[in-house]
């Protein structure tokens, strides 16, 4: 029984200036539970995207049952053998169980659907996996644990003798992943192989046999889980070279003033945090991506609804209802989806640089526009912002001058708190070293910056102080002295 | 670099099309070059022309009115209810006319901002509530503003053309082209509704009040059509309750011809009167053919899909650029 079902060795790939996969191995045995893990963009999920055929490699081997397979899409996949389950649910909420499961290839009687045979096939194929849910109903119904499982039965129906699961267990309750757990016990026994990604490192002793560990896209080592501890799993994931040397000491002064706390702030995923941000400083925040640290920033800056807490600014307590009550206490946020949420990249660089504080560029009921014009430029040279002018359409500016707008932005509107949210996010690497001295002059001027990032090295380099979060809570707090990757790590991984 | 030249290219392609089809009229149709028919392109632009320069705003948000053309009738309608059965003196009843359409136009801007229904469906609706409600308010009669030459026939005078016979909208409609203009590009509101447009929820991230800012696109469209009500009341005289309907679309038609994307984000009141003209042109000059409306209409239909095409084409050139 020992027989691989999957061996995929040296896997190449690149994207336009990423090395996304380098040699990336994988090896999945019948009847095995195989963890896949590795740090936010470790690669994990590109090579599972090639697997399914979302992604062509550039070389290496895939061998599936001992041959060698070329799939182009997922349909090919699928007819293979080979199941995903994304982490977001794909069904259609408004069809049954069963005509979810059959989407594709539905049961037919001459030129109608059967839809008998659809409901009693799809019973069959639940009641086999001891799963109790009505064939007949709208998925949209049921819980998510439900319609996972829905999930895991319609990536069986193609017959898949290997599953991918893709942090399956994120969205679910204790109890429901005990039922996951039992499922997949099932099918292991049944001689399934099944990929396991998740970044609950607790987890997988529980349920996996042999671990891949992959990091910045290179095959690291698999190890059998019973033989390895936890933290030896997470100086795997993070024995990156570090190419920025660390900060060693914090630069704020022990007594510089607080300018921004938030108390047991809750809301949808931030479950009672509470923090302080001093004058001058640089707060880090890690974690995994789910953690919370975006909803907690969204939510203490009035883009999503706050349910409690405290937010005081240069201790006087204020009340966030709108982006606007946050903007007018000095709080500036430069979201992650710079696209999305932090320009209108169909404008000019000066309808952009301008557009949280008009009010000053008024004369009159008419905009100043030379004096927008002037203020722009002068913020153009300050930082650095590379554009022909400031009439030019962001949308032809490169990533690193796009975030550079939206700091422009804030500043313009004077804020004090300014939040970044994966700042180096799609930026090239020259344009990262930019975006950090610019963080750098920014706290030198007086100015307090709280800083996401799932890369560890960049917070590592830049923070005095570090919060890590998980799920939601804030699972640890350090100084930039006693900061290493490893506690961090262990600190994101673990559940409350 | 490329983009931009594209971008001028389309940018003066309307303006072209319009000449050439002035010329192209003038060559085959029958006393096409007169001051006759030049004054009949005017006359009939008045009320789309106002209209469309409404609905400008409110397309640059990225959103559409389709209660212009029902909401200009339902307004003159009461207008001319007001002058008919309760005998009001014409100017209250003209600001009556503008009131009514500004109404219509706030509730507009409340249901799509505050209410969050799609503008497609909130204006359906109250294109519909408009047309009824106006026909219910007159007792399905035909309202009937005075003529020259009586007692409060002034306004077609003031508004329409002089005694001589000048045609005096074109400045009005001209002067308040102006003012719109000014209020687009020069103004917070203006520069919020292209904000609003291109990314509302960078602009709500960069603290704009989006709801009140886009109620207000909205209202102004409104009062755009209660002046547009004002001039057709002044040209045409006779108001037939349950029209109106289907005007929407030679407004929204003007913006489209004009370049202005129904994406949001972008668009020109230049482009909008252009649109507007070219429609007029062809309206009047495919009648100094001899071919009567169906062919108009079916001819402004070819016009709309090529004008959008074209907007397609030039964003796609867009996009090459930007890889």
């Amino acid at each position: 029984m020992t027989d691989v079902l999957l061996q995929m060795t040296d896997i190449q790939k690149s994207f336009p200036g990423v090395h996304a996969l380098d040699n990336a191995c994988l090896e999945v045995k019948k009847g095995e539970v195989h963890g896949l893990v590795g740090e936010n963009g470790a690669g994990k999920s590109t090579l599972m995207k090639i697997l399914t055929g979302i992604y062509k490699r550039d070389s290496g081997s895939i061998k599936f049952r001992g041959k060698e397979i070329h799939v182009n899409n997922t349909r090919e996949s699928q007819q293979l053998g080979i199941g995903i389950i994304h982490q977001e649910i794909n069904l259609m909420p408004h069809l049954t169980v069963a005509e979810n499961i059959f989407i594709g290839k539905e049961p037919m009687k001459g030129l109608f659907l059967d839809k008998k045979k659809a409901n009693d096939d799809a019973k069959k194929m639940l009641n086999a996996l001891n799963i109790d849910i009505d064939p007949a109903i709208p998925t949209g119904q049921l819980t998510v644990a439900k319609q996972q499982m829905v999930e895991i039965v319609k990536a069986l129906s193609y017959d898949s003798e290997l599953l991918v699961m893709d942090e399956p267990t994120s969205s679910l309750t204790e109890n429901e992943i005990e039922e996951l757990f039992k499922i997949i016990r099932n099918l292991k026994a049944r001689g399934h192989g099944i990929i396991y990604i998740s970044h609950r490192l607790d987890e997988l002793p529980i349920i996996t046999d042999r671990v891949t560990v992959m990091r910045d896209g290179q095959y690291v080592g698999t190890v059998e889980t019973a033989k390895v501890t936890k933290s030896e799993i997470i100086s795997m994931m993070v024995g990156r070279t570090i190419y920025e040397e660390p900060k060693v000491k914090s630069t704020v002064p022990a007594d510089a003033p607080i300018v921004l706390e938030a108390r047991h702030l809750c809301g949808n995923n931030v479950k009672d945090v509470s923090f302080c941000l001093h004058k001058g400083e640089i707060l880090g925040f890690a974690g995994l991506i789910g953690a919370g640290r975006t909803e907690t920033m969204r939510a203490l800056f009035g883009a999503d609804p706050l349910d409690s807490g405290e937010i005081i600014v240069n201790a006087e307590p204020i009340t966030v209802k709108s982006p606007n009550d946050a903007i007018s206490h000095g709080i500036g946020y430069l979201s992650e989806d710079r696209k999305g949420f932090g320009l209108a990249i169909g404008l000019a660089v000066r309808d952009n640089s301008v557009m949280a504080n008009l009010d000053a560029f008024l004369k009159g009921p008419f905009t100043n526009d030379p004096k927008i014009d002037r203020t722009t430029i002068d913020y153009v040279e300050k930082i650095n912002i590379k554009t022909p002018s400031v009439s030019q359409l962001v949308v032809n500016l490169s990533g690193g001058n796009q975030q550079k707008i939206v700091v422009a932005k804030w500043l313009i509107r004077n804020s004090d708190v300014l939040i970044f949210d994966e700042p180096t996010r799609g930026i090239d690497v020259g344009a990262k070293q930019e975006i950090y001295k610019l963080m750098n002059e920014l706290v030198a001027e007086g100015k307090s910056i709280i800083m996401i990032s799932s890369e560890l090295p960049e917070l590592l380099r830049m923070s005095d102080r570090i919060i890590v979060m998980c799920e939601g809570c804030i699972t640890g707090e350090m100084n930039i002295e006693d900061a290493t990757q490893e506690k961090i790590m262990t600190l994101a991984t673990s559940k409350m | 670099m490329e983009k931009n030249k594209k971008f001028n290219f389309t940018k003066i392609l309307a303006p072209i099309v319009l000449v050439l089809l002035y010329l192209f009229f003038s060559i085959f149709g029958r006393n096409f070059f007169s001051d006759d028919y030049l004054i009949n392109i005017l006359d009939g632009s008045y009320y789309i022309g106002f209209m469309a320069i409404g609905v400008t705003f409110v397309i640059i948000t990225g959103g559409i009115d389709l209660s212009l053309g029902t909401t200009m009738m339902c307004a003159a309608l009461l207008g001319g209810a007001a002058f008919n059965s309760w005998h009001w003196p014409m100017i209250w009843c003209l600001l009556l006319v503008v009131f009514v359409a500004t109404a219509i136009g706030f509730l507009n801007g409340v249901l799509v901002a505050y209410l969050n229904l799609p503008p497609f469906i909130a204006t359906l609706g109250t294109q519909m509530m408009g047309m009824g409600f106006g026909a219910i308010l007159t007792r399905v009669q035909t309202m009937r503003y005075p003529t020259f030459g009586t007692p409060e026939g002034w306004f077609k005078n003031f508004f329409y053309k002089t005694t001589a016979g000048f045609p005096v909208g074109i400045f009005w409609l001209f002067g308040f082209f102006l003012i719109a203009l000014i209020l687009l590009s020069k103004t917070k509101f203006g520069r919020y509704t292209f904000a609003i447009g291109s990314n509302r929820e960078a602009a709500r991230l960069s603290g704009i009040k989006i709801n009140p800012w886009l109620t207000g696109v909205y209202t102004f469209c409104g009062f755009c059509c209660g002046l547009a009500g004002i001039f057709y009341a002044a040209v045409y005289t006779s108001i037939i309750p349950s029209t109106g309907n289907g005007m929407e679309l030679l407004g929204i038609a003007g913006v489209v011809i004009g370049g202005t994307s129904m994406a949001g984000g972008t668009g020109t009141l230049v482009g909008t009167l252009i649109g507007v003209y070219i429609m007029s042109v062809l309206k009047q000059g495919l009648m100094s053919m001899g071919l009567q409306s169906h062919w108009q209409t079916f001819f402004t239909g070819v016009v709309v899909i090529g004008a959008v095409l074209l907007d397609q084409y030039r964003l796609k050139q867009g996009a090459k650029v930007k890889k």
